[in-house]
C-alpha cells in the first residue's frame, strides 16, 4: 500500500466512522427517547434561562448521565448507587423541592437558583462545585433537572425576594439580633452559642424521615447557600425548604432580618469578621450584663 | 527497538496466519457483542456508571472527571489542579472512614497481532508475525491528600514480566498562601502536557505511544522523549475553573532516571549533573454557538518549551562512563489543542526538535571541533487525533502522525534517502466502558494501528533487531489489539 492510499484510506474510514457515530448520537439526543440508563422524566421538555443563556434539556441529559446519575439516580429521585454511603442523602429532584432559593418557601426556585446551586455546590456534602462546566453545559443542566417533577410544567416559580441594602453593623443591631434569636427560639436547634446542640438537635429530620442536623457556627464551616450576609438574610427569609429550617418571611421586618445577620455573625467564632469584632469588645465591657440564651430568657441585656 | 519476536526456523504458513487472525478475532468479536452487551445492559448496578480510589473517596462516577478514563476532561483537571481535592470541607483524609486507602490497579489481559515488514531473519529477509493472548504492563496507582492542601501520587508501574519502576511518585503543596497559581511540585511526574500520553485512550503495540513523543533525530545520542515522566521540581498555577494553566518545571537532565542514571531500571547509562527546564501554558475558552443554542463545547490552546543538556562525553574509570560531561544543549518546542464540538473532540500537537550538531556524533566530546558537513539534527511533525463519544459508555478513536527528519547530523549520513526516520501512523480503535461504577471500570478495547517508518524500525511494535533489513525502504508495522482494560 503506498503512502497516498494509505491516507486516503484512514480519511475516508474516520469520516465513516465518526458520522456514523453522530447518526446514533443525534438519534439519542432527544431527552425522552429510551436511553437504558436513564428513566423517563416527568416533563416531555424543558429550557432554562440563565444570564442571557438558553439551556436545553435534551442536552442537559447527556451531562447529567455523566456527572450527576451516580447520585442524584437515573430516575432523578436522589437514589444513585452512591446514594446509601451519602450524608445527607443526594437531592430527589422529583419533589422539586428546593433548599436554597430566592424564591419563597413552598414555591418553585428560579433557574437562576438552580444554576448558582450547581456552580456553588454544597460545602458541607458530597456535592461539589461545578464551577468547571461551562455555564452553558450547567445551565443545560439546569433545563434537565426541571423534566424530573410534573410541578415545572404546572407551576411557576414564586416571585424573588427583595433584599433591602444591608443596615449598619452596630453594637444595638447585634443585641437587638440577639434578642430576636431568644424570641424566635433559634437557640432550640442552634444552641445558646451556635454550637449545633440546642435541646430539639438531636430530634431533627428533613422530609424524607432522614435525620439531619442544625448548622454549628462555631466550626467555620461555610453556609451551604452562600457565604456573604445577603446570602444569610436569604436563608432564613426564604427558609431552607425539604428542612425544619423554616421561612421567617412572614414573621419578622427586614430591618429585624438585618440585625438577625449581624448577631448570627457573632457566633462564628472561627472566622473573623466585623460583627464579631464589635460584639468581642462589647462582652469584654459588658458581658456579665448579658443575659444567657435559653428557656426562660429575655436574650438581651438585663 | 529490541527483539521482542522472533520467527522460529519452521515459520508459519502466512495463509493460514491470517485465516487464524480472522477467526479469532470474529470469535473475541462475537463473546463481546453477545455476551458483554447484554450482560451489562441488564447489570442491576449498570445504570450508573469511575480513577476508583478518587470515585471511592467522593462518590462520584469516573464518568465525571474522564470523558473516557482515563483521560480526563475539565471537571477532572480542575479536580488534580486542585490536588486531587473537590476544595470542600471534606478534602483532608481525616474525613475518610479508616478502612479507605488510595489504591487502585489497572492491568489489561488482551490478544494482539503484530506483523512488521522489512526483517532481517535467518531465513532471509521478510516479514514477521506474531499473535496471541497476552497481558499488559500493571500500575499500582495510590493517590490524594496526605493533609488539606498536600497531595500526593506514588506509582510504581511493572512491565508484563512483574519488572517494578516508580512511574510517579510525588509530594505537591497546593494552593500556596491560598491561591490557585501557586502550586509546588517535588518528585517524579509527567510533565504538564496539554495532551497526556499517560492518560490516552490506547493501547496497541504501535498505537500505545504518540511517536512524536518519543522521537529523536536517527543517529543522534539524544535519550530524551516528551512523553516521559521527569524528576524535579514543578511550580504550577491555574485559575479557579482550570481555563488557564501554567507550568515552570526544572529538571534534571537524565530523562526521569534514578540512582543518577538515565532510566528507572537497573544498569541504564549514567547521567550528567545538570538541569533541563520545560515551560507549558494553555488557556481555554467556550465557543457559542448559534443564538438559543448551546455551545461548541471548551476548547484549549496552548504551547510549549523543553530547554534540555545532554553529555557528549563521560568522565570514565577503566573505560566504565561514570559521569556526564561537556553538555550541550538541545530543545523541543511546540503547540497542542484540545478542541470540541459537543460530542467530537480534537487533539492537534505540532512540535519542533533541534539536537546540537555535538549530538549527531556519537564519542565526540565538545571539547573537539566539529568535523566538516556536521549540521544540527532536527526534526518536526505532530499528530491529530479524534474521539467521539457516543454517550460517556462509547467513545471511538481514530489518529495520524506524522513525524519528519529535519535535517540529518550529516546530509550524507543516510543510505541515500533523504526522509531516513520519517515516520507516518494511523490507528483506529474503539473503546466501550460497560461498568463505570465509583468502585471500579471495566473497557474493552479493540484498535489496529499501522505504522510507516523509512530505514529505521518502529518504535512500537514488533522487529527484529535495531535497523530495518533494507533501509532505503518502508517499514510497514500492524498491530491489531482486543483487551479488557480494568481497574479498581
Amino acid at each position: 500500500m503506498t503512502l497516498k492510499k494509505f491516507a486516503v484510506t484512514f480519511a475516508l474510514g474516520s469520516i465513516a466512522l465518526l458520522s456514523a457515530g453522530a447518526r446514533v448520537s443525534t438519534a439519542q439526543s432527544h431527552v425522552n427517547s429510551p436511553d437504558p440508563l436513564l428513566g423517563t422524566p416527568s416533563v416531555a421538555t424543558e429550557t432554562s434561562q440563565v444570564n442571557g443563556l438558553t439551556g436545553h434539556a435534551e442536552e442537559g441529559k447527556h451531562e447529567y448521565r455523566r456527572f450527576c446519575i451516580g447520585c442524584h439516580g437515573p430516575d432523578g429521585n436522589g437514589q444513585g448507587m452512591n446514594a446509601q454511603w451519602i450524608d445527607p442523602q443526594p437531592r430527589d429532584f422529583t419533589e422539586a423541592t428546593f433548599k436554597c432559593r430566592s424564591t419563597p418557601t413552598g414555591t418553585l426556585p428560579t433557574d437562576e437558583d438552580l444554576f448558582n446551586a450547581i456552580t456553588r455546590g454544597f460545602v458541607t456534602t458530597n456535592m461539589p462545585s461545578w464551577r468547571p462546566l461551562n455555564p452553558q453545559q450547567r445551565a443545560d443542566l439546569v433545563a434537565f433537572i426541571k423534566t424530573w417533577s410534573p410541578r415545572w410544567a404546572k407551576e411557576k416559580p414564586g416571585a424573588v425576594l427583595n433584599i433591602p441594602p444591608e443596615t449598619a453593623i452596630t453594637i444595638e443591631s447585634i443585641l437587638h439580633g440577639r434578642e430576636l434569636f431568644q424570641k424566635l427560639e433559634c437557640w432550640k436547634c442552634h444552641g445558646p452559642e451556635g454550637h449545633a446542640d440546642g435541646p430539639s438537635a438531636s430530634t431533627l429530620t428533613d422530609s424524607k424521615g432522614n435525620p439531619i442536623k442544625p448548622f454549628n457556627f462555631s466550626t467555620g464551616e461555610r453556609f451551604m447557600c452562600g457565604d456573604s450576609n445577603r446570602d444569610l438574610y436569604r436563608i432564613f427569609m426564604t427558609g431552607l425548604d425539604g428542612s425544619p429550617m423554616p421561612s421567617f418571611a412572614d414573621v419578622i421586618q427586614p430591618n429585624d432580618a438585618w440585625d438577625l445577620v449581624h448577631f448570627l455573625r457573632t457566633l462564628q467564632v472561627a472566622l473573623p469578621n466585623q460583627e464579631l469584632t464589635l460584639w468581642q469588645s462589647y462582652k469584654a465591657a459588658h458581658g456579665k450584663d448579658l443575659k444567657p440564651i435559653g428557656p426562660d430568657s429575655a436574650g438581651g441585656a438585663q | 527497538m529490541t527483539t521482542k519476536f522472533r520467527e522460529g526456523a519452521n515459520p508459519m504458513n502466512t495463509k493460514w496466519s491470517r485465516w487464524k487472525t480472522i477467526w479469532t478475532c470474529a470469535f473475541l468479536l462475537i463473546a463481546i457483542v453477545l455476551c458483554d452487551a447484554r450482560a451489562a445492559s441488564a447489570l442491576p448496578t449498570g445504570k450508573v456508571m469511575a480513577i476508583p480510589a478518587f470515585a471511592r473517596k467522593y462518590g462520584l462516577p469516573c464518568s465525571a472527571c474522564h470523558t473516557a478514563w482515563p483521560e480526563l476532561n475539565n471537571f477532572g483537571q480542575v479536580f488534580r489542579d486542585n490536588g486531587y481535592q473537590l476544595m470542600n470541607d471534606r478534602d483532608s483524609p481525616i474525613w475518610q472512614n479508616p478502612a479507605y486507602f488510595p489504591i487502585t490497579f489497572r492491568i489489561t489481559p488482551n490478544w494482539h497481532r503484530e506483523t512488521t515488514t522489512n526483517q532481517a531473519l535467518d531465513s532471509g529477509n521478510g516479514t514477521l508475525t506474531q499473535a496471541g493472548f497476552d497481558l499488559s504492563g500493571m500500575d499500582l496507582w495510590s493517590a490524594g491528600t496526605l493533609y488539606k492542601n498536600i497531595s500526593f501520587v506514588l506509582l510504581p508501574s511493572s512491565d508484563p514480566t512483574a519488572v517494578w519502576h516508580f512511574e510517579a511518585a510525588f509530594i505537591r503543596f497546593d494552593n500556596l498562601k491560598g491561591s490557585p497559581w501557586l502550586n509546588l511540585r517535588f518528585g517524579r511526574f509527567e510533565m504538564d502536557n496539554l495532551i497526556s500520553e499517560k492518560r490516552f485512550l490506547f493501547l496497541s503495540a504501535n498505537g500505545g505511544l504518540y511517536q512524536i513523543y518519543h522521537f529523536n533525530v536517527p543517529g543522534s545520542i539524544n535519550n530524551f522523549g516528551y512523553g516521559d515522566n521527569q524528576i524535579g521540581v514543578e511550580l504550577a498555577g491555574h485559575s479557579a475553573n482550570s481555563y488557564t494553566r501554567y507550568s515552570v518545571a526544572v529538571l534534571s537532565s537524565n530523562e526521569g532516571g534514578v540512582n543518577f542514571t538515565t532510566d528507572v531500571v537497573p544498569g541504564a547509562p549514567p547521567s550528567n549533573r545538570s538541569y533541563d527546564v520545560n515551560l507549558a501554558f494553555s488557556q481555554a475558552f467556550n465557543a457559542p454557538g448559534a443564538p438559543g443554542e448551546s455551545g461548541f463545547g471548551l476548547e484549549r490552546i496552548g504551547a510549549f518549551a523543553y530547554i534540555g543538556q545532554r553529555p557528549t562525553n563521560f568522565l570514565t574509570e577503566g573505560g566504565t562512563p561514570l559521569v556526564g560531561i561537556n553538555n550541550k544543549p538541545f530543545y523541543r518546542i511546540g503547540f497542542a489543542g484540545d478542541l470540541s464540538y459537543k460530542n467530537f473532540e480534537l487533539l492537534p500537537l505540532f512540535m519542533y526538535g533541534h539536537d546540537n550538531p555535538y549530538f549527531g556524533i556519537p564519542g565526540l566530546a565538545s571539547t573537539q571541533p566539529l568535523p566538516p558537513g556536521a549540521q544540527a539534527p532536527t526534526f518536526y511533525g505532530g499528530f491529530l487525533e479524534a474521539h467521539y463519544y457516543f454517550n460517556p459508555q462509547n467513545v471511538a478513536l481514530a489518529r495520524f502522525e506524522q513525524v519528519n527528519v529535519g535535517q540529518q547530523a550529516f546530509s550524507n549520513i543516510t543510505t541515500g534517502s533523504g526522509s531516513n526516520g520519517n515516520i507516518t501512523a494511523v490507528t483506529v480503535g474503539y473503546r466501550w466502558y460497560p461498568i463505570m461504577f465509583s468502585r471500579a471500570g471495566v473497557a474493552l478495547d479493540g484498535e489496529f494501528s499501522r505504522v510507516r517508518t523509512i530505514g529505521e524500525q518502529p518504535l512500537g511494535g514488533i522487529s527484529s533487531g535495531p535497523v530495518a533489513a533494507d533501509p532505503t525502504a518502508a517499514t510497514w508495522s500492524n498491530s491489531i489489539f482486543f483487551g479488557i482494560d480494568f481497574d479498581f
